[in-house]
């Protein structure tokens, strides 16, 4: 006997939209036993990590300040990864990005303007784009596989942030601290609900998840990427350049992640600081697959992260419940979201060792 | 099934703070204090989290009743610091804890949107109406090590693993170094900075680089105890930080500089329970029980002993000032004049290493 997983070649529609919902009552079941275990009770537990992070206006708003950066970043890999280019580097080109940004911002500090943060979402984009650039010439010219140079490229935007909150761009008021000046009005996202976080980043996160969405299914150029993803050897007949959407697909994610990282710094944080980011652009790799590598799937799996996140925090506000075990209920959760989404694509077949030598099937390695 | 009771009374504060908002959340906390800590770190890194738990933990203990508490560990400062904190503002805590340097901005704004909750921050500088700052004077217990390694060291190089260039951390270094160089003039320290204040990996790599580099004895100002380990692996003496680290290597533990914060933990929760508290700026040393020395390992011979007591005595009675002129930088240049003693300002914004450090200090 053997397992075997073989794609299926019709996938029914209840299938498609039922499995996200048993991934979701699996946990709640796992979750339930779980916290049981704990010594908790798990019916206030499960609620307060899945229902009390929508409850008030501001754990809404603050779905929508945790969401927003991964649903922009997760948005330009998915692009990639559709396209067979594997960026793993979206915290370093968002690093570059927030770096970038917070150098308009500090050059023109205390000046006024409106033209200010204008100027600070290109020079964003524009950062992100620059240290995406790297493993796109790499690769295109030199076949350097593009998951090494930019996962790499990371540590090294880290080391640049840290030289500059520690050197040139500290704090002159700051007793030494390794931080920038807090940003001035002119350059901060202003507020839009009085009492909240909530900032204009939500809503370029929403019109980029959108508009990727119109570019992958109504444009030659997302068509592009498909083929030159799915069937290389079609796209080259086609006369589709692999370098080309090798070039395209890093830049636009590497420009998106840019501007998650500039809007951080400009929204929610305000500052320069040594830790930018929780992991965000390792977190959007996650949220880019929970979303089916689909724009509108995006948005939805980004509001799902951030929903576990908070629920996490609030669980260990309330329930006292250990910062591990918000990990473990979290791990769980995304086990089962995307277990589920392998079922849907591939059957599980048992079959004995002869009958798979007589009759060979199309089949995929157990991934 | 312990925690069930505890549990059920917090979920009823929840469920009340949560759909009704931060109105109910003080009505709860009027009768029963609600205090909530915000930890940069794992309670278990043995460290600098670990002590603060510790300080809850008492506070939970002596109030009793009166007192529930609540915290929430591994806060990255970034993005996420102003949410947890609003969380506990929103979720009725009438008194919150933020612990660590990082958290400073977010604390600021999170208690312009909850007025009537008072704000504690730790090793910051900025105050506001409802925003008190702490800190503890580390230098003190930094200036007694110094002596103890000043009468141990044979290679007279001293390694030093420091986590920021902050000035906390160098006005330790720059303590330990006068305390080394007036019982033996001829050491100098070394310094490795690992940019972080809790990397077990950084920190071992850093201890293995000093002792290569000839140190025999590592004074560390990063929070995991993997530079006592490799002290005692390798056979050195060391001197553990922010808590009793003797387990981790007795042989080598000389004894460690521990932050307890359980005093003033208490004292800032009575103060708020009698309508008394008010925003300050707080900074205990040994003489106020914040800073404190383990005892000293075994193996301290007597005499180094009693220099080590002396020192600790007079720092209490105000007799020894760690900063205590003439007082030179690494230039020469005279800092702090003979017969002076450096402020509580010019401390809180020390950028210079004094003679004796090695190496130039990161600007």
């Amino acid at each position: 006997m053997s397992l075997k997983f073989e794609p299926r070649r019709e996938i029914p529609a209840w299938l498609v939209y039922g499995t996200p919902l048993l991934a979701v009552a699996l946990t709640i079941l796992s979750g339930y036993f779980l916290f049981m275990i704990l010594g908790l009770n798990p019916g206030a537990t499960l609620y307060i990590f899945l229902v009390s992070p929508l409850e008030t206006q501001f754990g809404l708003a603050e779905l929508a300040v945790k969401a927003g950066p991964l649903i922009l970043i997760a948005t330009g890999l998915a692009i990639g990864f559709r396209a067979n280019v594997w960026n793993i580097g979206a915290e370093g080109q968002l690093t570059m990005g927030a770096i970038f940004g917070a150098g308009i911002a500090l050059a023109f500090w205390g000046e006024e303007g409106f033209w200010i943060l204008p100027l600070m979402f290109v020079a964003g984009a524009l950062g992100g784009m620059m240290w995406a650039a790297i493993p796109a010439f790499l690769k295109t010219r030199f076949e350097v596989s593009e998951i090494l140079t930019s996962l790499m490229l990371t540590y090294v935007a880290t080391l640049v942030l840290s030289i500059l909150v520690h050197g040139p761009w500290r704090d002159p008021e700051g007793f030494n601290f390794p931080q920038s000046r807090l940003f001035t009005e002119a350059a901060i996202l202003p507020v839009i609900l009085e009492g909240t976080r909530l900032h204009a980043g939500a809503f370029v996160s929403l019109f980029a998840a959108v508009a990727a969405w119109v570019l992958l299914t109504h444009t030659v150029t997302g068509f592009q990427v498909k083929v030159v993803g799915q069937a290389p050897m079609a796209a080259r007949f086609a006369g589709f350049s692999q370098k080309g959407t090798v070039w395209f697909s890093l830049l636009l994610a590497g420009a998106l992640a840019g501007l998650a990282g500039m809007i951080e710094v400009a929204g929610p944080i305000g500052q320069l600081t040594p830790q930018l980011t929780p992991g965000y652009g390792f977190t959007a790799i996650i949220v880019a697959f929970l979303g089916r590598l689909n724009p509108l799937g995006i948005i939805l799996a980004g509001l799902v992260m951030a929903i576990s996140y908070i629920g996490g925090e609030n669980a260990q506000v309330y329930a006292q419940l250990p910062q591990a075990a918000t990990g473990v209920f979290q791990g769980m959760l995304l086990f089962y979201l995307l277990a589920s989404d392998f079922l849907v694509r591939y059957r599980v077949r048992f079959q004995s060792t002869k009958a798979r030598d007589a009759k060979p099937r199309p089949e995929v390695a157990a991934a | 099934m312990l925690n069930r009771r505890q549990f059920g009374l917090s979920v009823a504060g929840t469920a009340a703070a949560l759909g009704v908002g931060p109105m109910v959340g003080r009505a709860i906390a009027a009768d029963k204090l609600k205090v909530g800590f915000v930890y940069v770190g794992p309670v278990s890194d043995h460290g600098y989290s670990y002590q603060h738990d510790l300080g809850r933990k008492h506070v939970a203990e002596h109030f009793g009743d009166r007192v529930e508490t609540t915290y929430v560990e591994n806060v990255a400062e970034g993005p996420d610091t102003e949410r947890v904190i609003n969380q506990l503002a929103a979720g009725g805590c009438g008194l919150i804890f933020t612990t660590s340097f990082g958290f400073m901005n977010p604390t600021l704004k999170v208690a312009q949107r909850f007025p009537k909750v008072k704000f504690e921050h730790a090793t910051g500088y900025k105050r506001a109406a409802n925003v008190a700052t702490y800190s503890g004077r580390f230098y003190e217990g930094r200036t007694v090590c110094g002596l103890i390694a000043g009468k141990l060291t044979k290679s007279n190089i001293i390694g030093y693993i420091g986590s920021f260039p902050i000035p906390e951390v160098v006005s330790g270094i720059n303590a330990f170094t006068l305390a080394l160089r007036s019982v033996n003039p001829q050491a100098q320290v070394r310094v490795v900075w690992v940019n972080s204040w809790y990397d077990p990996g950084k920190e071992a790599a850093a201890a293995k680089a000093l002792i290569d580099q000839g140190a025999d004895i590592l004074s560390q100002h990063t929070d995991s105890p993997a530079p006592i380990q490799e002290a005692e692996a390798r056979g050195i003496y060391a001197f553990g930080q922010s808590s009793d680290m003797s387990r981790f290597g007795p042989k080598a533990h000389l004894t460690s500089i521990v932050d307890d914060w359980t005093p003033y933990y208490i004292q800032r929760v009575q103060a708020v329970l009698d309508g008394t508290w008010k925003s300050e700026d707080y900074w205990g040393g040994l003489a106020t029980g914040t800073v404190i020395l383990p005892p000293f390992n075994p193996s301290i011979p007597e005499d180094v002993r009693a220099l080590a007591t002396k020192a600790v005595e007079d720092i209490k009675s105000g007799a020894l000032h760690p900063f205590t002129g003439p007082i030179k930088d690494q230039s020469g240049k005279v800092v702090v004049a003979e017969g002076k003693t450096a402020t509580d300002p010019e401390i809180l914004s020390m950028a210079y290493y004094v003679e004796g450090v090695q190496g130039t200090l990161p600007k």
